[in-house]
């Protein structure tokens, strides 16, 4: 066994290789992995089911391109189902980088042929970023066009020729469901403590998945009505919404190799280490 | 009266704002929209602040040729470039077909997916490097995380189909650290950090916490 022993003194390009084609093949040649849908995940899709066709909801869209692969799936996703059910969707962003991925997704499924008659002002509103943080989100409980006086495209929230979605938005109480997707920090934490606990608006969180353990108490406690913690959990809400092939399931194969491959650089380093006689390490 | 000012402000607007969150009354929701109105506005001063702070520190770092100056060179020069594009663009500089939108589809994006997409690979480097078990909990906490890690994918469900027990796969095994032993551990973690937050406003709203006057206790 002097083989695992010499691992130790493995240069660490070779893991990083590796680890490269292990993400690049099935992203080339998908496996087709099969997947089931978890119940934070069911619970996130009944969520916005039982809201009432038609209503206006609430989207914010926390993130920046740096969670492009785990986020935006989720985003198209749940802007689809919303638009299926026949709601008006007015969209906020509270991270600096975010508009402009943001309004790309936007609009890249409002270009899809069933949703093609979707009107911006109408049916869609994208508020843009405003700065602030959770002032932002408790300015917005006492009027979202105090908040936001200008949308993304620069008009004015308060002019409804323009803008004819913002006519019945006044404050949280508009609001039937938040959905939040969020990167991390202001996101789904400060919805809840600042938002769902004062203003009692019902709230469903997609996130990366280094923050879904974070999330889960929020879930347990009724806080949050659904959870889709990474692109795992993208995956599986493209499963319950019957979009094969989405971009978060193309994904998961790519994703379950390297979780696999992390899991055997444990072990193996592991091995190499006892076999050598300890030290070393953090 | 260079700190009794200050202390004396903090105390006022700390206590008003605990007020508003349970008064609707309009003598404290009125004061206190103009005060998150206030903060928004600070916050938004705090981008040129720290802007002009990059500015600032970079060109000090360039003028002394300290180690690694040339990339301190392009910082600001992509800095400058940047807000000069944007503002020569004016309102409309959010466009699709503008030079900022361009900067930002083709520098800013793929340079932020590429560093959170290089954790991957340290993050494999690191699990053969650095993960090592040598005590009990060191493999309570591997063991745990093995599970996760392989149950959220769909390859643990194939690893583990074959089992009769539907417990015993790694899907169901990874859902019950997520919900019993990770969610404890993260509820007292919260519960234990909002009581720190707590105390450390109540400090600061009764003048004992003044660290952040300048920067004595």
């Amino acid at each position: 066994m002097g083989w695992l022993a010499s691992l130790q003194k493995l240069d660490r390009r070779w893991i990083f290789a590796l680890m490269g084609a292990l993400v690049m093949i099935p992203l080339l040649f998908p496996i087709g992995l099969k997947l089931t849908v978890s119940r934070p995940v069911q619970m996130f899709v009944d969520a916005i089911d039982r809201i009432p066709d038609g209503s206006t909801v609430l989207m914010s869209c926390d993130y920046d391109p740096a969670s492009r692969p785990e986020l935006v799936p989720m985003t198209q996703t749940a802007l689809r189902q919303l638009w299926d059910k026949g709601c008006k969707v007015v969209v906020t962003v509270l991270w600096p980088g975010g508009s402009g991925i943001v309004d790309q997704t936007l609009r890249g499924v409002a270009a899809e042929p069933p949703y093609r008659g979707k009107k911006y002002g109408s049916d869609w509103v994208n508020l843009g970023y405003k700065a602030g943080n959770e002032s932002v989100m408790v300015l917005m409980g006492q009027g979202i066009t105090g908040a936001f006086p200008a949308d993304y495209t620069g008009h004015s929230t308060s002019d409804y020729q323009a803008l004819p979605i913002m006519k019945n938005v006044r404050d949280y109480s508009s609001f039937p469901l938040l959905v939040n997707i969020s990167a991390g920090y202001p996101g789904t934490k400060e919805w809840v403590q600042q938002v769902n606990s004062r203003f009692h608006l019902p709230m469903v969180s997609g996130c990366t998945a280094v923050s879904t353990p974070e999330y889960y108490p929020y879930l347990q406690s009724g806080q949050l009505r659904g959870l889709l913690g990474g692109m795992a959990g993208a995956a599986e809400y493209e499963l319950a919404r019957h979009e094969h092939r989405g971009p978060a399931t193309r994904g998961m194969d790519a994703q379950s190799l390297a979780h696999v491959f992390v899991a055997f650089c444990i072990v193996l380093g592991n091995l190499a280490q006892r076999q050598r006689g300890g030290g070393g390490g953090a | 009266m260079k700190r009794e000012i200050p202390l004396f402000l903090t105390a006022v607007i700390g206590i008003f704002m605990i007020l508003s969150f349970f008064v609707p009354h309009q003598v404290v929701s009125v004061p206190a929209d103009f005060l998150q109105q206030s903060a928004v506005i600070l916050v938004a001063f705090g981008y040129v602040l720290g802007g002009a702070n990059a500015l600032k520190v970079n060109f000090d770092a360039v003028y002394k040729r300290e180690p690694g100056w040339i990339y301190k060179l392009v910082l600001i020069g992509s800095l400058i470039a940047t807000v000069a594009i944007g503002l020569a663009e004016g309102r409309n500089w959010q466009d699709e077909t503008t030079r900022s939108m361009w900067i930002y589809n083709n520098l800013y994006a793929p340079m932020n997916a590429t560093m959170f997409a290089l954790l991957a690979f340290f993050i494999a480097s690191a699990a053969f490097r650095a993960f090592r078990i040598r005590t009990l909990e060191a493999g309570l906490l591997a063991t745990a995380a093995l599970i996760v890690m392989l149950g959220r994918v769909p390859v643990g469900d194939y690893a583990t189909r074959w089992l009769p027990w539907k417990w015993a796969q790694l899907s169901s095994l990874q859902q019950w650290i997520m919900d019993n032993p990770q969610n404890s551990a993260k509820r007292a973690i919260l519960m234990g950090a909002a009581m720190g937050v707590m105390a450390t406003g109540l400090r600061v709203i009764l003048g004992i916490e003044r660290s952040y006057l300048s920067g004595e206790d």
